[in-house]
């Protein structure tokens, strides 16, 4: 799967999370550039793109994820395994 | 897990209905509450009830019980969730303690929970809905866990049956139980540690919202939200194979094979709904010789006659759904209607959507499964008037039949020799006067609802009369069916609540009522009687009481009508067939 893929996947995620349709993600994004993006709709983001992918983060790569960018490498790095 | 990523479009969805009711709840959680939060605000919507919620800070939830800052003061919940899990449990059993020191680390859990009921009674005074306890997730013991003294699934048994005692005594706690739902979903899928490590969530998130269905059920049926009668299809539903096509002989039910023990479970398990209070009702496409031979069988468990209400014909099921309630005299959204055939279940969710229609598949080994899972008859209590419910019923359709009898209806009203019991609202009715309080939707002019302790206190107020109503006629017990109350200022009472079951309308009741209310008014002074009407979706056959009872209208907007009654010159003439003992 294509970076682009999952940039696509993943922001159908944001769009149904935040209930906003015109959101469009870009590496850089953090949690500053969207309205509703707290500590706790965090958590709900990383869940829904763990069970969507069936993947597990291990606790320390949570820590690393520091924007969007971060999210899809990360994702990137999972389901090659 | 669409409701957990698409929540917030399914929330405005939900949101735009009309008829909402509102309610404040307070969650004070002993772990992360904010996606149960907001679960539990779309499951409740799905049930017509809008939350407005307080959650207290992380962990709070014993300290807002016992110290309630001033936001949780400002809120005034009407019910307070507690939010705790056996990640909540303080201390297990250590290895050196004796029987004792367990039973006294048993008393201590309970008394830290204790006090947070204490708390929440006397800074709030409304019912308390507490978590009981989940297995615990690891076993040091290992298989002997279970059995040794010091065990923690025997600590955690110990413990929830303790609550469990708890709530028989107080009436405003309710136990959510989250031990049986964790067992049900399995714990594996219910605990995660790594979500607890890192979000401090006592629970998976895909377990969230079946917490909240479950909770949700109990929250609305607190609110007099919840079903109270099961229609059923008959064939190939409460017994195997079509009658009418098979013949009595050819029908499968009760034992011999695989199929004809599922079907009798499911006769089984309606029956036990009955013995509970819940009405049942046939609503079955067959010729009526037929549907009635059904229940002759050999091995059936059910009979005509446990059967409140009996279509079988060849009309549209809508129709018959529509006259069944309409016979029972409740709301169509009271039914649950349950059919193995998959094009009617979808017909009646289209064409009656109020209607509870569980997707019990094709299978009839998972009917009394999904059936029992939905949660569909929830209820905060059993009264005595419950368990006596389908009974009643039946004396009921004796009345009818008595009535056809007579040549005019006040011969019939006669013939009844009613008697009736109205009184001030005393201790020994109290649970029943606030069950009928909140659950009465069409007899009911203003629709108030109120909690027990409101109730209590109505009782004790020497500036109010109240009074409840128990009718009884020569064809049986009706029970306690009529509640009237109002507040005194200066010389005019104000009716506050006045509302009758359905099951006894149009025998004299009213009349009956409000003639107590007038003697009592008069009793303390009250030259002017001021009745409300409160519209709603539900109470359209009492907008004009007050009118046929000679009230003056007085004020009227959208949201209410008021009335006037002058009794300073004595009271109106009241006529009706009701022998009443009121002192």
């Amino acid at each position: 799967m294509s970076r682009d893929e999952i940039r696509q996947e993943v922001q159908e995620i944001f769009r149904d999370i935040f209930d906003n349709t015109s959101i469009v993600i870009v590496d850089s994004m953090t949690a500053e550039n969207v309205e509703g993006w707290d500590s706790l709709t965090h958590i709900n983001l990383v869940s829904s793109i763990e069970k969507h992918y069936k993947i597990r983060f291990s606790l320390g790569e949570l820590d690393e994820l520091k924007n969007v960018g971060d999210m899809l490498d990360a994702i990137g790095r999972r389901i090659k395994k | 897990m669409v409701l957990l990523r698409k929540k917030n479009s399914i929330r405005e969805k939900l949101l735009s209905q009309s008829g909402l009711l509102e309610k404040r709840i307070a969650v004070l959680g002993g772990s992360t509450t904010a996606e149960v939060v907001d679960q539990l605000e779309i499951s409740l919507l799905g049930r017509g009830i809008r939350p407005l919620f307080y959650q207290s800070e992380y962990a709070m939830y014993y300290q807002d019980a016992l110290y309630p800052g001033e936001e949780l003061k400002a809120f005034k919940p009407e019910l307070v969730y507690v939010h705790t899990t056996a990640m909540n449990i303080a201390h297990f059993p250590a290895m050196g303690d004796s029987v004792q020191d367990v039973e006294k680390l048993v008393e201590e859990q309970c008394n830290h929970f204790r006090a947070v009921w204490d708390g929440i009674e006397k800074h709030f005074a409304c019912p308390v809905i507490q978590n009981n306890f989940e297995e615990p997730w690891q076993r040091p013991l290992g298989n002997l866990d279970g059995s040794d003294y010091r065990g923690r699934t025997r600590f955690v048994a110990a413990l929830n049956d303790a609550l469990a005692r708890e709530a028989q005594q107080r009436k405003p706690l309710h136990i959510h139980d989250i031990h049986y739902l964790a067992a049900r979903h399995g714990l594996d899928r219910w605990f995660s540690p790594r979500l607890w490590y890192l979000y401090k969530y006592a629970l998976e998130l895909e377990m969230i919202p079946h917490l909240a269905y479950q909770l949700s059920a109990v929250m609305a049926a607190l609110w007099g939200k919840t079903h109270k009668c099961l229609v059923l299809d008959l064939d190939n539903t409460l017994w195997g194979g079509v009658i009418g096509d098979e013949g009595l002989h050819g029908i499968r039910i009760g034992s011999g094979n695989a199929e004809a023990e599922a079907h009798g479970a499911l006769q089984q398990y309606a029956r036990e709904l009955k013995e509970r209070g819940i009405l049942l009702a046939v609503c079955s496409k067959n010729e009526i010789e037929n549907a009635c031979a059904g229940f002759t069988h050999a091995d059936t468990i059910l009979t005509a006659a446990d059967f409140t209400a009996f279509q079988a014909n060849w009309n549209p099921k809508s129709d018959n759904l529509d006259l069944i309630a309409g016979q029972i005299n409740i709301g169509v959204d009271s039914l649950v209607f349950l059919d193995d055939n998959p094009a009617e279940r979808e017909i009646i969710r289209a064409q009656l959507p109020s209607i509870a229609v569980p997707e019990v598949g094709s299978d009839i080994t998972d009917f009394v499964r999904i059936l029992d899972q939905a949660a569909l008859f929830e209820t905060p209590g059993l009264s005595a008037e419950d368990l006596k419910r389908v009974e009643q019923y039946r004396d009921n359709a004796k009345r009818e039949i008595q009535q056809a009898q007579f040549a005019t209806y006040d011969e019939f009203l006669g013939s009844l020799q009613m008697t009736a019991e109205i009184k001030p609202f005393d201790d020994k009715h109290l649970d029943r006067i606030t069950q009928l309080i909140n659950k009465t939707n069409q007899f009911n002019l203003t629709t108030r609802r109120c909690t027990e302790a409101e109730v209590a206190q109505m009782m004790e107020d020497p500036h109010r009369i109240t009074l409840y109503g128990k009718l009884s006629d020569k064809f049986g017990d009706n029970g306690l069916i009529a509640v009237s109350a109002g507040k005194i200022t200066g010389d005019t009472l104000h009716v506050e609540l006045w509302l009758m079951s359905c099951r006894v309308l149009k025998r004299g009741m009213e009349e009956a009522m409000l003639e107590q209310l007038c003697k009592r008014a008069v009793q303390k002074q009250v030259k002017t009687i001021v009745g409300h009407y409160i519209p709603t979706l539900k109470n359209r056959m009492v907008a004009d009481l007050y009118a046929n009872f000679g009230f003056v209208k007085i004020e009227e907007s959208e949201q209410e009508v008021t009335w006037a009654l002058d009794v300073s010159r004595g009271l109106p003439p009241i006529k009706h067939f009701i022998e009443v003992s009121h002192e």
